[in-house]
């Protein structure tokens, strides 16, 4: 074996070695003299020397920058240097391993068998145990996936031999705790879900196998077949029969708008783009395995959610995504974590990191997203991933497939990784989580889904498959076991190629290892297809083939191992009863004197966690591949204003659209989750017409993350928050075509279960006629009017303004659905007809915050006098005027001569001039009485609001 | 010959070819882009083309360092073919991964013995990845025929391993054609007007024949004026600046 090591040249500066620097010193210790990060590379097999130095020289070291050792093992640390060597665990997929034997074998070198990398870091300097323990256990290394390498150690597992042995569960003499017993092994059903299945196999007169659990128990899972929503409610005196068809999916049916082509069936929801194409959008919550693993979990998580978008209708091209995250406070001090917890920053490093080395390899831009902070999602943090995609209208509907069709796995290969990811998704998370779901988190492989994309697309124009379906929660179990649900199937698991042998009937079925789709293709050109995929480098494999039966019947070599009726794994699971409460808190009502000056008090909002601007998040994401980007998340002056809802040009020639934004404020879901989710709709749309778009054409995503459905407090919001998505969609005629729902997000601790803060994300796609219409939110003239659209209430409850007093409140912003589409109708003529210069929502701050950013990202002053905004109740205090949350409104700037034609077009609607644009480099607000209460340079503002996330 | 054919060279990881395309195709070329692992099996795969383009991306995941893998690849696999190709007087164009690769592969500043290699991109000062847009100063002396007529332009780049580094007396004798300056043009503009801290604010260099030429920003991503970051606040232009660079590189390739 040799170890090559590689480093970069003593006289030259280390970026990496750099970074860690700062990071160490972030965490309190006085920072190491200097810091070196080398990468080690293990190559086992039949190798010579000369051939090893080659590799070294011109394949691994960067002969400018970097020099290179070799030996059969670590050579002995110089004097004074701490040196910690962080290796993959065995059974962890190594991600860059398949590219350096590609590289190696370039050379002309076929000898390497097997290749791992492994990293050394270097510390200079006076550093005592404790210090290297921290440094280790809060940036180097995550036990889930690594160890510290303290001997020498083999780098390949030795090939195992798997011995067949098929293995049956006793249920039928099994009573109600044997039944809960085998539950608890991994399956997480409920009793009633075990005696139906006791009684299934009791009719049958025989025991099932292993592997026949595992599959009910995936297909029952929370995570494949939401349960929840499909459940028998019992709230106060009314029972809600099955929660999503009687909202969610409800208000889609009653609006019927033609240009919904495939909603709620398919991977991901698909509307008419320009008649040929259509667009669709899908977005997926990672939250447990990032919890984990930060990097690996939501790294594979935006992978499944782009793998979605391919696997719609006959296979979508994606062009675009965003991201959401939930953290717990970058400030949290690490003494309060709870035990087996990772530090709120390093799971937003980690997360971070993880999405935009998968996207931006993909060469999928992120051009919208959202990150928000709080403390109880430090145990248990929310991750959203979520892709757009472009596919020709004839192509947007599902596939068919036939008896007789072959059944074809194509991607990656197949390992231990991440069995048991969707039943793990269906339990609460606890310390002893990292042990049990070790195998649940994965490393994903972007290159390997980049291949697979430009495969598959091809194959698609080539009309080489007539089904598609990616492979995510559940492996092949979930994608083969739904695809074949009308048919049936039979499947011979020894064809499945994979990573290593060794892997029983059970754990190939099970396996969520990633980068994987399945195709459903007819027998004459699945020799073609192969062909096709073995061009682009991707492995095609025929698994098995479709039946006409209705059984799910798969096979290992000669012998069967499982045999189920479609119609019991598909519609034998009982429906579920569950009991809800909804009780409204009563929080105590804020009682302090109005600040004599409020700029102290806009400084603290601008510079709060949620509020602040996220550009270090941002500029690591590209978002110009592709060429598509219209308006940037980063806008204005200088590029570094908040921008409202993304716009992108999916086809580089045309004008037309796609307008994506997003909703989220889980701080009023504290006082009413039906306000919560009211908002978050209103916040959505509010940011689509605040970039020039309209509600012509708007389809809705929803995204529940809660805590445990099983405690009735928790459910009752959640029926609360469903119940206004159907309310307040309706009243906009926006309909949902999407969603997904997380729950069971709670950390248990020794004392306590912390419920994550209900959590609803709503996220908008749009299609918009002309780009050229669109507007940013930056100031752009001076002496240009400023006005406000919309009515502004006494709405502080869950307000950023209340929290910075330490209250929440009562009074939850709430939405007139009828009053604001015709606000927002009425604006949207104005923008259209080019009537506004800049718009901005009113959003977490209020008029406060909205008018602060449009003036520092336009780099021009602004007035207001607060005595002119229309209320829709009498208000006496500025600070309520100037900082309520109150929904559906813009402030929207128009120059003087189109002032009449803009206002002409608002008739009807609460609107009033309420400032102007000035040369001044400050924001001035006159409170009611008229005299200044807030004056503050934009200079001020600008750091206020860029300084805490400047990472 | 008045008909121009582009061909994009992609590999497993390329993910700019659309937009490249889109770019030639609007100067005038017609395009064709195809697999390296597809060309080296064809008999003379670049004989029917006049330009060749190695694009943005992650080819091989940037695994071991930016472009490494595929560079390698290009020089063993398809290097005789690519010397007669120069050797033609045809052009050849590297954006962002393609500058990573054209350098490790010996190709630029045009480097024999790859042993020798004395030019690297190495990895961002700031060890990040960065998407932001950057002020660009054409060298007046520059032979690059791709940057004829331009004096400034304004692109996007996104990378993390950005950085043109060279041993001392190295740098001198390069054929910059194009540097990072602040929005004044002002020179030495420091972060993040130089947004990886490339030696002497290099953003791209050539040969000494003016006809290879690679750079970090992404012309393709600056064709249409809607592109640009901030085109709701300035008057409206025809074009993007990136388009230039293709249109000089099809017109050229028209007398070929």
């Amino acid at each position: 074996m040799y170890r090559i090591e590689v480093s970069v040249k003593s006289d030259l500066r280390d970026a990496r070695g750099e970074a860690l620097k700062d990071d160490i010193r972030d965490l309190g210790i006085a920072a190491p003299d200097r810091v070196g990060v080398n990468d080690v590379y293990l190559l086992e097999g039949a190798l010579d020397e000369g051939e090893a130095e080659r590799i070294c020289r011109e394949l691994l070291a960067d002969p400018v920058i970097e020099e290179y050792s070799y030996a059969g093992a670590a050579e002995a640390a110089p004097r004074g240097v701490h040196v910690i060597e962080v290796a993959y665990n065995s059974g962890v997929m190594d991600p860059v391993e398949e590219s350096i034997k590609k590289g190696i074998l370039d050379l002309g070198i076929s000898t390497v068998e097997s290749v791992r990398t492994a990293k050394t870091y270097l510390l200079w300097g006076a550093l005592s145990d404790e210090d290297i323990r921290s440094i280790c256990d809060k940036l180097l290394v995550n036990p889930v996936i690594q160890h510290v390498v303290t001997g020498r150690e083999a780098i390949s597992t030795r090939a195992v031999k798997y011995e067949f042995a098929l293995r049956r569960v006793d249920l039928l003499g099994a009573d109600d705790d044997a039944l809960m017993e085998v539950s608890k092994d991994g399956l997480w059903l409920n009793l009633e879900e075990m005696r139906a299945i006791r009684e299934h196999f009791s009719s049958l007169g025989r025991n099932p196998t292993d592997v026949e659990l595992e599959i009910l128990a995936q297909t029952w899972s929370e995570h494949c077949v939401h349960k929840t929503f499909k459940s028998k409610i019992r709230l106060g005196g009314i029972t809600v029969d099955n929660l999503f068809r009687s909202t969610i999916m409800r208000v889609t049916e009653e609006l019927n708008k033609p240009w919904c082509l495939s909603v709620f069936q398919d991977n991901s929801g698909v509307i008419d783009f320009d008649g040929d194409h259509a667009v669709c959008f899908k977005v997926e919550t990672h939250n447990h395995p990032s919890a984990l693993e930060p990097y690996g979990g939501a790294a594979t998580g935006i992978g499944g959610v782009i793998r979605d978008v391919l696997g719609t209708g006959l296979g979508a091209r994606p062009i675009m995504n965003t991201d959401v995250f939930c953290f717990g406070p970058p400030d949290f001090p690490y003494e309060g974590l709870p035990e087996g917890v990772l530090h709120p920053r390093r799971v937003f490093r980690g997360v971070r990191a993880g999405v935009a080395d998968y996207a931006n390899r993909l060469g999928i831009p992120t051009l919208n997203g959202a990150v928000l902070f709080d403390e109880r999602y430090v145990g248990n943090p929310l991750v959203f991933c979520g892709t757009v995609g472009l596919i020709p209208t004839a192509l947007a509907q599902i596939g068919q497939q036939e008896p007789g069709d072959l059944v074809v796995l194509v991607g990656g290969r197949t390992g231990r990784d991440g069995i048991h990811g969707v039943t793990f998704a269906s339990a609460e998370l606890t310390r002893e989580s990292e042990d049990v779901s070790a195998s649940s988190v994965q490393i994903g492989n972007p290159i390997m889904e980049k291949k697979l994309t430009d495969a598959l697309l091809k194959a698609r124009d080539l009309g080489l498959y007539r089904r598609v379906t990616d492979c995510g929660g559940g492996g092949l179990s979930s994608a083969v076991g739904e695809m074949a649900r009308e048919t049936g199937t039979r499947i011979h698991l020894e064809r499945v190629p994979l990573k290593y042998s060794g892997l029983s009937y059970r754990e190939i079925w099970l396996s969520e290892s990633q980068e994987r789709m399945i195709l459903a293709a007819r027998p004459g050109t699945v020799k073609q297809l192969i062909e096709l995929f073995r061009n682009e480098d991707v492995e095609a494999t025929v698994i098995g083939e479709f039946t006409g039966d209705q059984r799910l019947q798969l096979f290992y070599e000669a012998s069967q191992v499982a045999d189920l009726d479609m119609r019991f794994l598909h519609g034998g699971l009982p429906q579920v009863e569950r009991k809800a409460i909804w009780q409204p808190p009563q929080f105590p009502e804020p009682d302090f004197p109005q600040p004599f000056d409020l700029r102290e008090d806009l400084l603290r909002i601008l510079g709060s966690w949620n509020v602040c601007s996220k550009e270090w998040v941002i500029r690591q994401y590209d978002h110009e591949v592709q060429g598509g980007s219209v308006l940037k998340p980063l806008v204005g002056a200088h590029a570094d204003g908040p921008g409202d809802a993304a716009i992108i040009r999916p086809t580089l020639g045309s004008d037309r659209g796609v307008i994506v934004s997003n909703g989220i404020n889980p701080k009023y879901g504290d006082i009413d989750p039906y306000w919560m989710a009211a908002s978050a709709i209103d916040e959505a749309l509010r940011q689509i017409v605040a970039v020039g778009g309209s509600l012509r054409r708007v389809a809705l995503l929803d995204n529940f993350c809660w805590g445990n459905p099983d405690k009735p407090d928790r459910l009752g919001g959640l029926v609360r928050a469903a119940q206004a998505c159907y309310d307040i969609a309706l009243g906009y005629e926006t309909p949902f075509i999407s969603g997904k729902d997380s729950l069971y997000n709670e950390y248990e601790t020794e004392h306590e279960s912390i419920c994550i803060p209900p959590t609803l994300l709503i996220s908008a796609l749009s299609v918009m006629p002309d780009v050229n219409k669109a507007i940013s939110m930056d100031c752009k003239q001076e002496g240009d009017l400023i006005y406000i659209v919309g009515t502004t209430w006494n709405e502080l409850g869950g307000s950023h303004y209340y929290g910075i007093h330490g209250y929440i409140g009562n009074n939850v912003p709430r939405v007139n659905p009828g009053k604001g589409k015709q606000l927002m109708d009425a604006l949207s003529t104005a923008t259209e007809a080019g009537l506004a210069r800049a718009c901005h929502d009113c959003s977490e701050g209020g008029i406060g915050v909205a008018a602060a950013e449009m003036a520092f990202a336009g780099e021009l002053g602004i007035e207001i006098h607060l005595r002119q905004v229309p209320l829709g109740e009498e208000i006496s205090r500025d600070d309520i005027v100037l900082f309520s949350e109150s929904n559906t409104r813009f402030l929207v700037e128009v120059a003087p001569q189109d002032s009449a034609a803009f206002e002409e077009s608002l008739t009807g609607v609460d609107f009033a001039v309420i400032g102007r644009v000035t040369a001044k480099q400050s924001l001035v607000v006159y409170g009611l009485a008229g005299s200044p209460v807030l004056s503050s340079s934009l200079a001020e503002l600008k750091e206020a609001w860029q300084k805490p996330l400047r990472w | 010959m008045t008909r121009v054919s582009t061909l994009i060279i992609r590999a497993p990881g390329t993910n700019c070819d659309a937009e490249t395309a889109y770019a030639f195709e609007q100067a005038g070329s017609t395009v064709e882009s195809a697999l390296l692992a597809e060309l080296v099996s064809l008999k003379d795969p670049l004989a029917n083309h006049q330009i060749m383009v190695i694009p943005g991306g992650f080819t091989y995941g940037d695994d071991i360092s930016a472009g490494k893998i595929l560079a390698n690849e290009l020089r063993l696999k398809l290097g005789e073919e690519l010397h007669r190709f120069v050797g033609e007087g045809k052009l050849i164009l590297g954006i962002c991964n393609g500058l990573q690769v054209l350098v490790k592969a010996g190709v630029l500043p045009a480097c024999p013995d790859i042993t020798r290699q004395s030019l690297t991109i190495a990895p961002n000062d700031s060890a990040r990845f960065e998407c932001r847009w950057v002020h660009l100063h054409v060298n007046e002396a520059t032979p690059c025929i791709f940057t004829r007529g331009i004096t400034d332009m304004y692109l996007p780049v996104a990378h993390g391993e950005g950085k043109v580094f060279a041993a001392t007396g190295v740098a001198e004798n390069l054929n910059a054609v194009l540097y990072y300056t602040d929005q004044n043009r002002g020179r030495s503009p420091g972060y993040p007007h130089n947004p990886n801290g490339s030696l002497a604010d290099i953003a791209g260099i050539c040969d000494n024949s003016g006809r290879i030429f690679a750079l970090m920003p992404h012309p393709e991503r600056f064709v249409r004026w809607t592109q640009h970051p901030r085109w709701t606040r300035e008057p409206p232009r025809d074009h993007g600046d990136g388009l230039r660079i293709f249109v000089n590189a099809v017109e050229w390739a028209k007398a070929l």
